[in-house]
């Protein structure tokens, strides 16, 4: 049946080695005293334009959220040019599109950092999509701007996170609940990291505030309903519903919960991924239930009114603003005040300048400062109540802006060894 | 015992709306082979047209009735439109539908993206769904129920449209021996096409069911499409009472394992069941001789 | 032309594909398209593997994804280890306890040869067991497809939910070197890249050597008549079963080279929606003929990154139409262009020679 077989053997072997030879001549090792320096930036900032990239899923599941996040950025670059660009160069933004597809963000953001030489980058939502750009990122020594809250316990040298970190938003709700008196909490997040890592966070905080955890449930991404998981909550009579599930999946979970008779008068839900554009798309009623953010649009400010304003205008817009949507446009305009303190468009002298000069911006959502050393942004942590129009009234606030501690370092309780060993892995 | 009802009756629920998916599957991978990968962009169309009713009358009561046979008619024309333009050229090559119509499924579905506000739509629960009904304890949601009626609803019509009408019995013909119904004088090209409208249009319901429990957003098909599949080869092609044991044997066993370990591994545990359960009987539960699938 | 030499003709578009990829590519290319050259090298080998399954067995493989995750995982954890360096353990994992010692089934994923070993062996194994259950049981056609398909989604879901031991959806990334090499270093991609590539060439030697050989006849006879083969005293569902071992073991191998290339290995890369994807290359390609998967991979592959360039946010559109577009016109994919521009030559000449004739 196989006579051919040795044939067949010889002629492959003979393909392989010829191959390995010529793959033998391999660059440095990781043993090597002195690994191969970083590629040389091609960025090209002689002319009276600065190119940008935005990186966003444009199709696929995440397009859902992500969508409105390029547009965000495409109107503040828009608003920039207007106002005279950065350095007085015009930005030219460059759209990819990382398609919902994790390889696809590393393709795009290569692309991008070499092929189009762009001076800086934009996007990202998921924790993959952050995780599949940052080696591409800080291999090129390019800049990304993050604009999520996320799970921490990360920074690079190379992107700057203006998303809440888990200091800014999971632990200001768990001092709010506190606040409200709350005794039992439970757990609802999709399975995937940032729920998973905030409810160990959660959990480890609970217990020292004295609040019991009397449950917690995951549920896969791509699975809708939550019926089944929603009848523990039942059963568990909770004082209060801690949601960290993401996007869409929330409309399966908050019509499961107000289907089995659940409401926010007896056991009410702070949602850390509902924000404003959800709300509506939930086909229920969810006034009075809470969620945790920095930025609402109906905080009440000169800047919040223009950038709302803004946005109204915007072609295809939708309608309302949100948290991830402010972040992604203060992105810009932080990236604007770092590269004018640097005075230049260069990565490690904007590195330099956001360590040396106190970057800030006065955004939608109040004076944000960015932090040189982690990369992320002093925020105002603030609870809001949902109203029957969707809109959010703000009933809890930290008042003062919170440092950033990805790293939970200023938290006894967080076990310092775990910390060490992140930080030891973070290198 | 209260743990034993919650996940009995909220899993046959969760089977009966898998089951009205899979039964427009049943129709047209069962009956004609056809492998539709835009089902699940079917439902997705049954889902808008319950909001899309909602817009245009106000009352959430009536219109969520009203959509019913909207999104029957909405989805089941987009079959037809799908049978005419790309399936037909297919039917000597079944398996070949599978990548044209995934290329139909990507393509509705960031129509839905770019046309519908991307971050989905929301379907109101009418105020007569929104109450619950105690069954031992346990505060069963109505809409549950709902979802089994419109199921039983769903099987009813469709059995004896196949049974008892002159349509159903060349559409049994036309799958039993095409050539043989031709030479009697049945319009296969014709019962073809009604095949294709009764499926889809039954996707359209399912759509409407789901608009109730999950998000309407252009991800909807794509979280419903695996299962429903799986759903009908298990249950044995050419017969319905074989997707039904399956639908409700797939959802009740779901909701058990969901309840003893965690959604995921709920999931997983399910699926290799079925996979092995094929193994040991590779034409499912139920069978009758279809035309060129085997 | 005699058929001693015809037989040999693959053989020369063979060496014509391995001087195009090994010789001109990296001589032509930027870093950034050479890494994305291989990233579809990867994505041919998957499709080489499902055009011997199906193209020439007639199994339509839905599932290619479960062997494609083990290559890539395995391939994924030994990084991760190296990266991580002696005794650690990976960053996703410190989370849940600093000290936990790594599972046991990272453990040998620390040696280079057991990672390389096991990205043969397993998809071997695994296929062996799955196939031999389905195949002794007569499990076919449409069956089969959904069946393998349904154990993809098992698989990542699998993975989503065990993100303590796999990183979960988020995925194993983060990686810093490759068997030693530092994967910073420009010159080690292109090295990442001759390897590829050259298991890539690899891969079509043993399709085109298995295709000219008897077993490559019997199981084209076993998809066209399984019932004859059967009679005829072969039993078919061992010849499907060394199709479905060796497509199995080709998609794990595509896999592992996959995670050092784009540096990151999440389910998503996987599941159904990813293994469906590796067939649309396969049959826009042509199944059935030895280049047609890896052209059409190829071509999926490049189309997907200069449409998107392109047009973002509408290429897919045009990329679902393509799909549409090639089904109903060219069955036989973009491979049978060749044979039908073949067949009119051929029919031009005869009536040319006619035409001289008369």
């Amino acid at each position: 049946m196989f006579k051919s077989r040795n044939r067949m053997l010889s002629v492959t072997a003979a393909a392989l080695t010829t191959g390995l030879i010529l793959s033998s001549c391999g660059g440095a090792t990781t043993k090597d005293a002195a690994p191969t320096a970083a590629p040389k930036s091609c960025v090209d900032t002689s002319g009276d334009t600065v190119k940008l990239g935005f990186l966003n899923s444009l199709t696929g599941g995440m397009a859902i959220s992500e969508k409105t996040v390029s547009k965000t950025l495409h109107m503040a670059a828009d608003e920039i040019n207007a106002s005279g660009g950065i350095l007085g160069k015009k930005i030219v933004p460059i759209q990819e599109d990382g398609a919902t597809d994790w390889p696809t963000f590393a393709e795009k953001e290569e692309k991008l950092l070499t092929k189009d030489c762009v001076a800086a980058t934009f996007g990202g939502w998921t924790s993959s999509s952050r995780k599949a750009v940052k080696p591409v990122v800080e291999k090129y020594n390019g800049l990304f701007f993050y604009p999520v809250q996320y799970e921490g316990l990360e920074s690079s040298k190379n992107i700057y996170y203006t998303g809440a970190t888990t200091n800014q938003q999971i632990i200001p709700a768990m001092d709010f609940l506190k606040a409200q008196g709350v005794k039992t909490l439970f757990l609802a997040g999709s399975d995937y990291v940032f729920p998973r890592t905030a409810n160990a966070i959660i959990k480890l905080y609970a217990a020292k505030l004295g609040i019991k955890i009397v449950g917690e449930e995951y549920v896969p991404l791509d699975k809708a309903d939550w019926t089944t998981q929603v009848a523990k909550i039942v059963k568990a009579k909770p004082d209060f519903v801690f949601n960290t599930i993401n996007g869409s999946s929330n409309v399966g979970f908050v019509k499961a919960y107000y289907d089995a008779g659940l409401s926010p008068k007896t056991t009410p839900i702070i949602s850390v991924s509902i924000a404003e554009e959800e709300a509506p798309a939930m086909g229920h009623d969810v006034s009075g239930n809470y969620a945790s953010w920095n930025y609402f649009e109906s905080i009440k400010s000169p800047a919040n009114a223009k950038f709302i304003a803004d946005w109204k205008k915007y072609p295809g817009n939708s309608g309302v603003t949100s948290d991830p949507m402010e972040a992604a446009y203060d992105s810009l305009y932080l990236y604007k005040e770092l590269v004018e303190k640097a005075g230049s468009f260069d990565v490690d002298k904007i590195n330099a300048a956001a360590k040396k000069y106190k970057i800030t911006f006065n955004a939608p959502e109040g004076l944000i400062t960015l932090d040189g050393e982690n990369h992320h942004i002093s925020k105002v942590a603030n609870i809001g109540q949902i109203q029957p129009d969707n809109q959010f009234k703000i009933v809890w606030s930290s008042g003062t802006p919170i440092a950033p501690d990805p790293y939970l370092k200023g938290y006894d309780w967080f076990p310092a060894a775990t910390r060490d060993a992140l930080v030891k892995a973070a290198g | 015992m209260d743990s034993l009802i919650a996940p009995f009756l909220n899993g046959t629920a969760d089977g009966a709306l898998l089951l009205i998916a899979a039964l427009g599957l049943a129709l047209t991978f069962g009956q004609m082979g056809v492998i539709n990968m835009a089902h699940g962009e079917f439902l997705l169309a049954g889902a808008l047209t319950a909001y899309v009713t909602q817009q245009v009358i106000a009352s959430t009561d009536l219109s969520i009735l009203l959509a019913l046979p909207i999104a029957f008619v909405v989805a089941g024309a987009l079959g037809v439109v799908l049978e005419a333009t790309v399936i037909r050229w297919m039917y000597e090559r079944p398996l070949d539908t599978l990548l044209a119509t995934v290329g139909v499924a990507m393509i509705l579905r960031q129509f839905v993206l770019d046309a519908f506000p991307s971050q989905g739509v929301g379907v109101v629960t009418p105020d007569w769904l929104d109450h619950q009904i105690d069954v031992f304890g346990y505060a069963w949601p109505l809409r549950q129920l709902f979802t089994i009626l419109l199921a039983g609803a769903c099987l009813s019509a469709l059995a004896a449209l196949l049974k008892f009408t002159s349509f159903g019995r060349q559409i049994r013909a036309t799958v039993q021996n095409r050539a043989l119904a031709e030479t009697l004088g049945v319009s296969t090209r014709m019962v073809d096409r009604i095949t294709f409208f009764v499926g889809s249009g039954l996707a359209g319901v399912a759509g409407v069911a789901i608009s109730l429990i999950a998000a309407t957003d252009s991800t909807l098909g794509t979280k419903y499409i695996v299962a429903a599949f799986l759903v009908v080869v298990a249950g044995g092609l050419g017969q319905l009472k074989g997707t039904i044991i399956a639908a409700w044997v797939v959802g009740v066993s779901t909701a058990f394992f969901t309840d003893w370990t965690t959604g995921s591994i709920a999931q997983v545990i399910v699926f290799v069941l079925v996979v092995i359960f094929l193994q040991v009987r590779p034409q499912g539960l139920f069978t009758v001789r279809t035309r060129g699938l085997a | 032309m005699t058929t001693k030499l015809k037989s040999f003709l693959p053989l020369l578009g063979i060496a014509a594909l391995a001087i195009a990829l090994l010789v001109v590519a990296p001589a032509v290319l930027s870093d950034l398209r050479l890494n994305n050259l291989a990233k579809y090298c990867c994505w041919a080998m998957v499709a080489v593997g499902i055009g011997l399954a199906w193209g020439r067995g007639g199994m339509l493989v839905m599932g290619q994804g479960v062997f494609f995750a083990l290559g890539a995982y395995a391939m994924g954890m030994h990084m991760q280890l190296e990266s991580v360096g002696d005794g650690g353990i990976p960053t996703f994992m410190i989370l849940y306890d600093p000290l936990a010692p790594l599972p046991a089934f990272w453990e040998p994923f620390r040696s280079g040869a057991f990672t390389i070993a096991m990205i043969v062996v397993a998809p071997v194994v695994v296929a062996s067991i799955l196939g031999f259950a389905i195949f002794k049981r007569r499990v076919k056609g449409a069956y089969f497809a959904i069946l393998t398909q349904a154990l993809a989604v098992a698989l990542a879901t699998l993975i989503s939910g065990t993100i303590k031991y796999t990183g979960g959806d988020t995925g194993l990334s983060g990686f810093t070197s490759f068997f030693g090499y530092t994967l910073d270093d420009p010159l080690n991609r292109r090295l990442i890249f001759t390897i590829t590539a050259t298991l890539l060439v690899g891969c079509l030697v043993v399709a085109w050597q298995l295709y000219r050989s008897r077993f490559g006849e019997l199981l084209v006879a076993t998809r066209d008549a399984e019932e004859r083969v059967r009679f005829l005293g072969y039993d078919p569902a061992n010849i499907k079963l060394v199709a479905f071992v060796v497509a199995a073991v080709m998609a794990s191998i595509g896999g592992a080279m996959f995670v050092p290339i784009v540096g990151i290995m999440a389910p998503k890369s996987m599941d159904a929606a990813a293994s469906i994807f590796f067939i649309a290359g396969v049959a826009l390609g042509g199944r059935a003929a030895l280049f047609g998967p890896v052209l059409g991979a190829l071509a999926v592959g490049y189309g997907q990154s200069t449409l998107s360039e392109q047009w973002p946010g509408t290429w897919i559109y045009v990329l679902g139409l393509l799909f549409i577009v090639v089904t109903i016109a060219l069955p036989g994919g973009i491979a049978s262009l060749a044979t039908r521009g073949a067949g009119l030559l051929a029919r031009l000449r005869s009536s040319d020679r006619k035409a001289a004739s008369a």
